[in-house]
This record gives C-alpha cells, structure tokens and sequence, in this order.
C-alpha cells in the first residue's frame, strides 16, 4: 500500500483551559473521500484549521505528501498542494467572479494572463462559467459556495479540504454539491470534507472519522459507522449516557 | 498530482459532445477578449483625457490658474500612489505626508549642498521613501485596521518633529532653493509654468499607468485579497505580510518623487508644508472621494476637490482659516453618506448590489 497522503499524528489543541483537540490521529489515502464527522463542539472545525494551517498544535504532528507541515504556514501549505474552503464563506467582495479565482490561479501561474485562463476553466468546471463577470457580492449563497470551491480547485491542490461546503443548500442545491464534489474527486483531487449532517455525508464518502469531545471515537466505513455504538451515543448523546 | 486544466481536458474530451466543448472554448475566449476589450478602452479614455489636459496650458494664461492645473495634476498622482496601498491594498496611511517630505527634503538638501540635479534627488528620495515604508511596515503590519492607521499618524508626526528640530536642513525655516537660470537639468522656471504643468501631467500619468499595470498583475490580484479577506487569501497562497510591503514601498516611491517635483515647483520648502498631517490628509482625500481602490477615483477626486480647496482658499484668504478644513469635512461626511464607494460609483462601472442585511 502507498503511503497516505496526509498523517495527521497525535494532535493535540488548547484554547487556554479547552481542549479542542486531545491527541487525534488519523490517515488519509491519495484519492480517497473522508469525511469528518461529529456533534457540534466535537473539535472537527479545530482539526481541520489545524491541517489547514490556520493555527498550529499544541502538541503532535502533520506530515503531509511525506513531508512535514507541522509548523508551515498556510500560504505554504497551499504551495504544497492543499486548498481549502470556509465555514462561512468568504468571498472576496470587491471582485467579480472570476478575479475571485484567478487569486487562486496565480498559484501555480505566473501571468495574469494564464491565471484567468485556467480561472474561467474552474469556473467551467464548478458551473459557474456564466456568473463570471459578476461581482462577488451578487452571488446567491450556494453560487458562493460554488465560488469558494472554484477558487480553491484554482491552486491545482492533491488535497482539497471542504468545511460544511454542503451546509444550508435546500436538498435539490445539496445533491447538486455531491456531485461536484464526486467530479472533483474523479478529477484525482483528494477531499477530506467536514460536514455536521450525517444524512449527506454518508453516501459520499469513502470513509469517516467521527470525533466527540476533540477525540476521535471511531473510524470506518459510512455502513460500519452509522451501527457503531458510541457513534450513536454521541450524537444522541444524554439518553444512552444516562442509561 | 495531476492538474485541474489536465482533467478539465480530459474530462471534456471524455464527457463532452463536440459542439458543447466548441461552446464551452468560445466562452472562455468570449470573456477573455472582452476583459481586454475593456482594458484598451481604458487607455484609450485615459489618452485623450491626458492629450486634452496637454492642450488646456494653451487656452489658460492666467497664472493663477496654471498654478491650480500643476496642483490638480500633482493631488491627482499623489493619491494614485496612495491609492496602491490604501485603496488596493486596504492598509489606510494617514501618514502619507512623510514620504512626501522624505522626497522633497532629499532633492533639495542634495541641490543645494551637493548642486545634484533635483532629478537624481527625486530617485533618491523616492528609494529612501521606499526603504522607510519597508522599515515602518515591518512592525506596523502587524497591526490591523484603525491601529495601524493610527499608528501612520503618529510616526508621520514624529517625522515632522525632527525635521523642525533638524538644523541642517534648515530647521522650522526651512530651505530657500537659490534661483538659477530656466533649465530642464536643474527643475527651474522662474518665468514659465508650462514645464511645471506638463511635468505634473507626466507624474499623473505615469501614476495611473502603474496603476493601470496593477490591476491586471499579480500582485494588484493578491492585494485586493488581502484587502477583502487576509485568511481566504492565505489559504490561497497569498503571502499577506509581503504583499502589504511590496504595496507599502511602491506607493511610498510615487509619493516622495511628488514630493521632490513639489519643492521644484515652489522652490521654498518648510516642514509643516511638505510633512503637515494636513498633507496626509490631501493626499489621501481625492481617492477616498473619487472611489477608493478604483483606477480613476484618485484622478477624478483631485479634479473636485484641488480646485475647490484653491478657489475657497483665495477667496477667504489664506490657508490659516481653517475654511478648507471645514469643506474637506463637509465632502468626507457627505460621500460616508450618500456614495460610500466615491464618485466612481455614480459611473456604474463597478456595479455593486445595495441588498439590505
């Protein structure tokens, strides 16, 4: 078996007395769709700013393509090949579309030129291609999430790290965002993907990591996990415990 | 790895039918000559209206008047420069006064104890200009909003302290730059404003054109993503604290060489005029009235508000009565209000929706 494209290692994370994160580890494989799961304050927005490179560990490791990333900074990171989007988006809005992803093009293009080439390609790819020329501030919520998408898929990332993309659409505009994230995928874009409902994400993914308390409590298949004891307790939380 | 382009490509020679791809390529082409369809219409707007400001001298002979064109023409360059970090950048210098001074201190020191051309000088200040920039933003970018703008104040404050205590440079007096004959070499017309006008216009020019240049470069990209979102743009590999240096030095070269054509111009130099925090203050007005971090705010700005300051300052008298002050104050709380994008936005060119929250 080859190597995982990203380790995650014995992370760990403290805001003062809180701990965010308590000693998470975890592997993801060139090519695979991972989900990251959990109740709300499970710590998975913390894990996943810390792959990002938002903040740094408190303790533990990241090594990312063999490499380790522990203490680069998010610009670097993103040279390295992982992108990202945001929770709540962030669009920036004093452009029109695609200067929204030619920012991100100008990753790996030097050129202003090139770089709005390859954006108006994205932008083809993530079904945005007629909103182009539109300011960023016109864009209906899930055409921003599209946007935040694009801009990120700009950089030509190995990894692509999506934070509750899918969160808010109505159920015909979600299963539309499943689809593209199952065409990036096909497009050799690994995706590691943070959702809070599970009812979305189980059908995508290859696999899952369901964290609790900023620990990891299980790992596995959508079809395991969804039977898994502790999996249940968690998200249903006081009854069980109680019992 | 494999790129999105690649599998853009093979997913459409995969997937697509021939006459979706044809479709899909024309759009991208379509938009793509478009946008440089705009951009030629741009320098053809800014062609004429430097060609019809290039003939105005020739209608104008009243002295006064010309000094007010040199003035226009010198506000409408400065706030371009200003505009790179301000504007483009988001990094808003109340400071700017410094550079300027920087600039016409150094010209002119340099012309008078070392007879160097003012044309040397003017480099020199504005590399000088560019280092302290560096210097300053080193610690200061790290500050955000409202404290960094603060913290311009204050160092363009204590800049103006030195300079007044500074002997060498001709203290609070401040530096007489001897007649000479009218020479392009030395910067002198004594008796002709021309040469001034059409250098002016040349600086505004060149300003817009850098600016020009910017938009489509880049780093004119990251410097707008910094400004809208530092986090988004990091996470797309924007390396913020450079971009803000890089912006800092570039508006700080342009606004020390005004600097040095400014002291040419009046030939007398003082600290409070060439480092005042009204300066500051003028500098950064036409851009924020004209459309702050759009090409033409600055330009258009300068040509409102410069004539509109030398008309109220001749008919009340002055510049120590304050009237001035009142109607800067006046215009900023009147655009806040009504066109907080500036007077571009009444164009329509950058189009932005009024959704309510």
């Amino acid at each position: 078996m080859s190597p995982p494209l990203l380790e995650v290692r014995n992370l760990t994370r403290r805001f003062g007395g809180l701990v965010a994160n308590s000693d998470v580890s975890l592997t993801v494989a060139e090519g695979e769709i991972l989900g990251l799961i959990g109740p709300n304050g499970a710590g998975k927005s913390t894990l996943f700013n810390l792959i990002a490179g938002l903040f740094r560990p408190s303790a533990g490791s990241i090594v990312f393509a063999g490499r380790d990333i522990t203490r680069l900074a998010a610009p670097a990171r993103c040279a390295l090949g992982i992108a990202r989007t945001f929770q709540v988006v962030r669009s920036f809005d004093s452009m029109s579309v695609v200067e929204n992803v030619v920012v991100g093009a100008l990753m790996r293009r030097a050129g202003a030129r090139q770089a709005r080439h390859k954006a108006l390609e994205t932008l083809a790819l993530t079904g945005l291609a007629r909103r182009a020329g539109a300011p960023a501030v016109e864009l209906t919520p899930p055409e921003k999430r599209r946007l935040e998408i694009a801009r990120a898929l700009a950089t030509e990332p190995k990894l692509l790290l999506l934070d509750e993309a899918l969160a808010g659409l109505t159920p015909s505009e979600a299963r539309e965002g499943v689809e593209l994230v199952r065409q990036i995928r096909d497009h050799g874009v690994t995706i590691v993907m943070v959702e809070h409902v599970m009812e979305v994400v189980m059908p995508l993914v290859d696999r899952a990591v369901v964290l609790d308390l900023g620990k990891v409590i299980a790992q596995g298949l959508p079809s395991e996990l969804v039977r898994n004891e502790k999996v249940i307790e968690a998200y249903l939380g006081a009854r069980h415990r109680a019992a | 790895m494999m790129g999105t382009q690649e599998l853009h490509d093979r997913r459409t020679t995969a997937s697509s039918s021939e006459p979706e791809r044809l479709e899909r390529g024309a759009e991208h082409s379509g938009s793509l000559t478009a946008f440089a369809r705009g951009r030629r219409r741009e320098l053809a707007v800014a062609a004429v209206a430097a060609i019809v400001i290039a003939l105005l001298p020739l209608g104008i002979h009243d002295v006064y008047l010309q000094n007010v064109l040199v003035l226009t023409l010198m506000y409408a360059a400065l706030s371009q420069s200003w505009n790179i970090l301000g504007g483009y950048c988001g990094q808003i210098s109340l400071g700017h006064a410094i550079y300027f001074g920087i600039g016409a201190y150094t010209s002119t020191l340099l012309y008078t104890h070392a007879g160097l051309t003012p044309w040397f000088g003017m480099l020199m200040g504005g590399t000088l200009a560019a280092l302290v920039a560096l210097g300053l933003g080193y610690p200061f970018f790290r500050l955000r909003g409202h404290y960094f703008t603060i913290a311009t104040i204050v160092v363009a404050e204590t800049g103006l302290l030195l300079v007044l205590n500074w002997d060498f440079a001709g203290g609070a007096e401040g530096i007489q730059i001897p007649y000479g004959p009218d020479s392009w070499a030395h910067l002198q017309f004594a008796r002709d404003k021309l040469p001034y006008i059409y250098f002016a216009l040349g600086l505004a020019v060149l300003a817009w054109l850098v600016t020009f240049a910017i938009e489509d470069s880049k780093w004119g990209y990251w410097w707008r993503a910094v400004k809208d979102n530092a986090e988004a743009a990091e996470s797309l590999g924007v390396v913020v604290f450079r971009s803000k240096m890089a912006a800092a030095a570039l508006s700080a070269f342009f606004t020390a060489i005004a600097g040095s054509f400014y002291a040419a111009f009046v030939s007398y130099i003082d600290p409070d005029s060439v480092m005042g925090f009204q300066l500051s203050l003028l500098i950064a007005l036409p851009a924020v009235l004209g459309g702050i971090g759009t090409l033409w705010g600055p330009a258009l700005g300068a040509l409102v508000l410069i004539p509109l300051t030398e008309l109220t300052r001749s008919y009340f008298g002055g510049s120590g009565s304050g009237v001035d002050l009142i109607i800067y104050g006046v215009l900023i709380m009147v655009i806040a209000l009504a066109r907080p994008e500036g007077l571009m936005s009444l164009f329509g060119r950058r189009r932005k929706s009024r959704r309510g929250p």
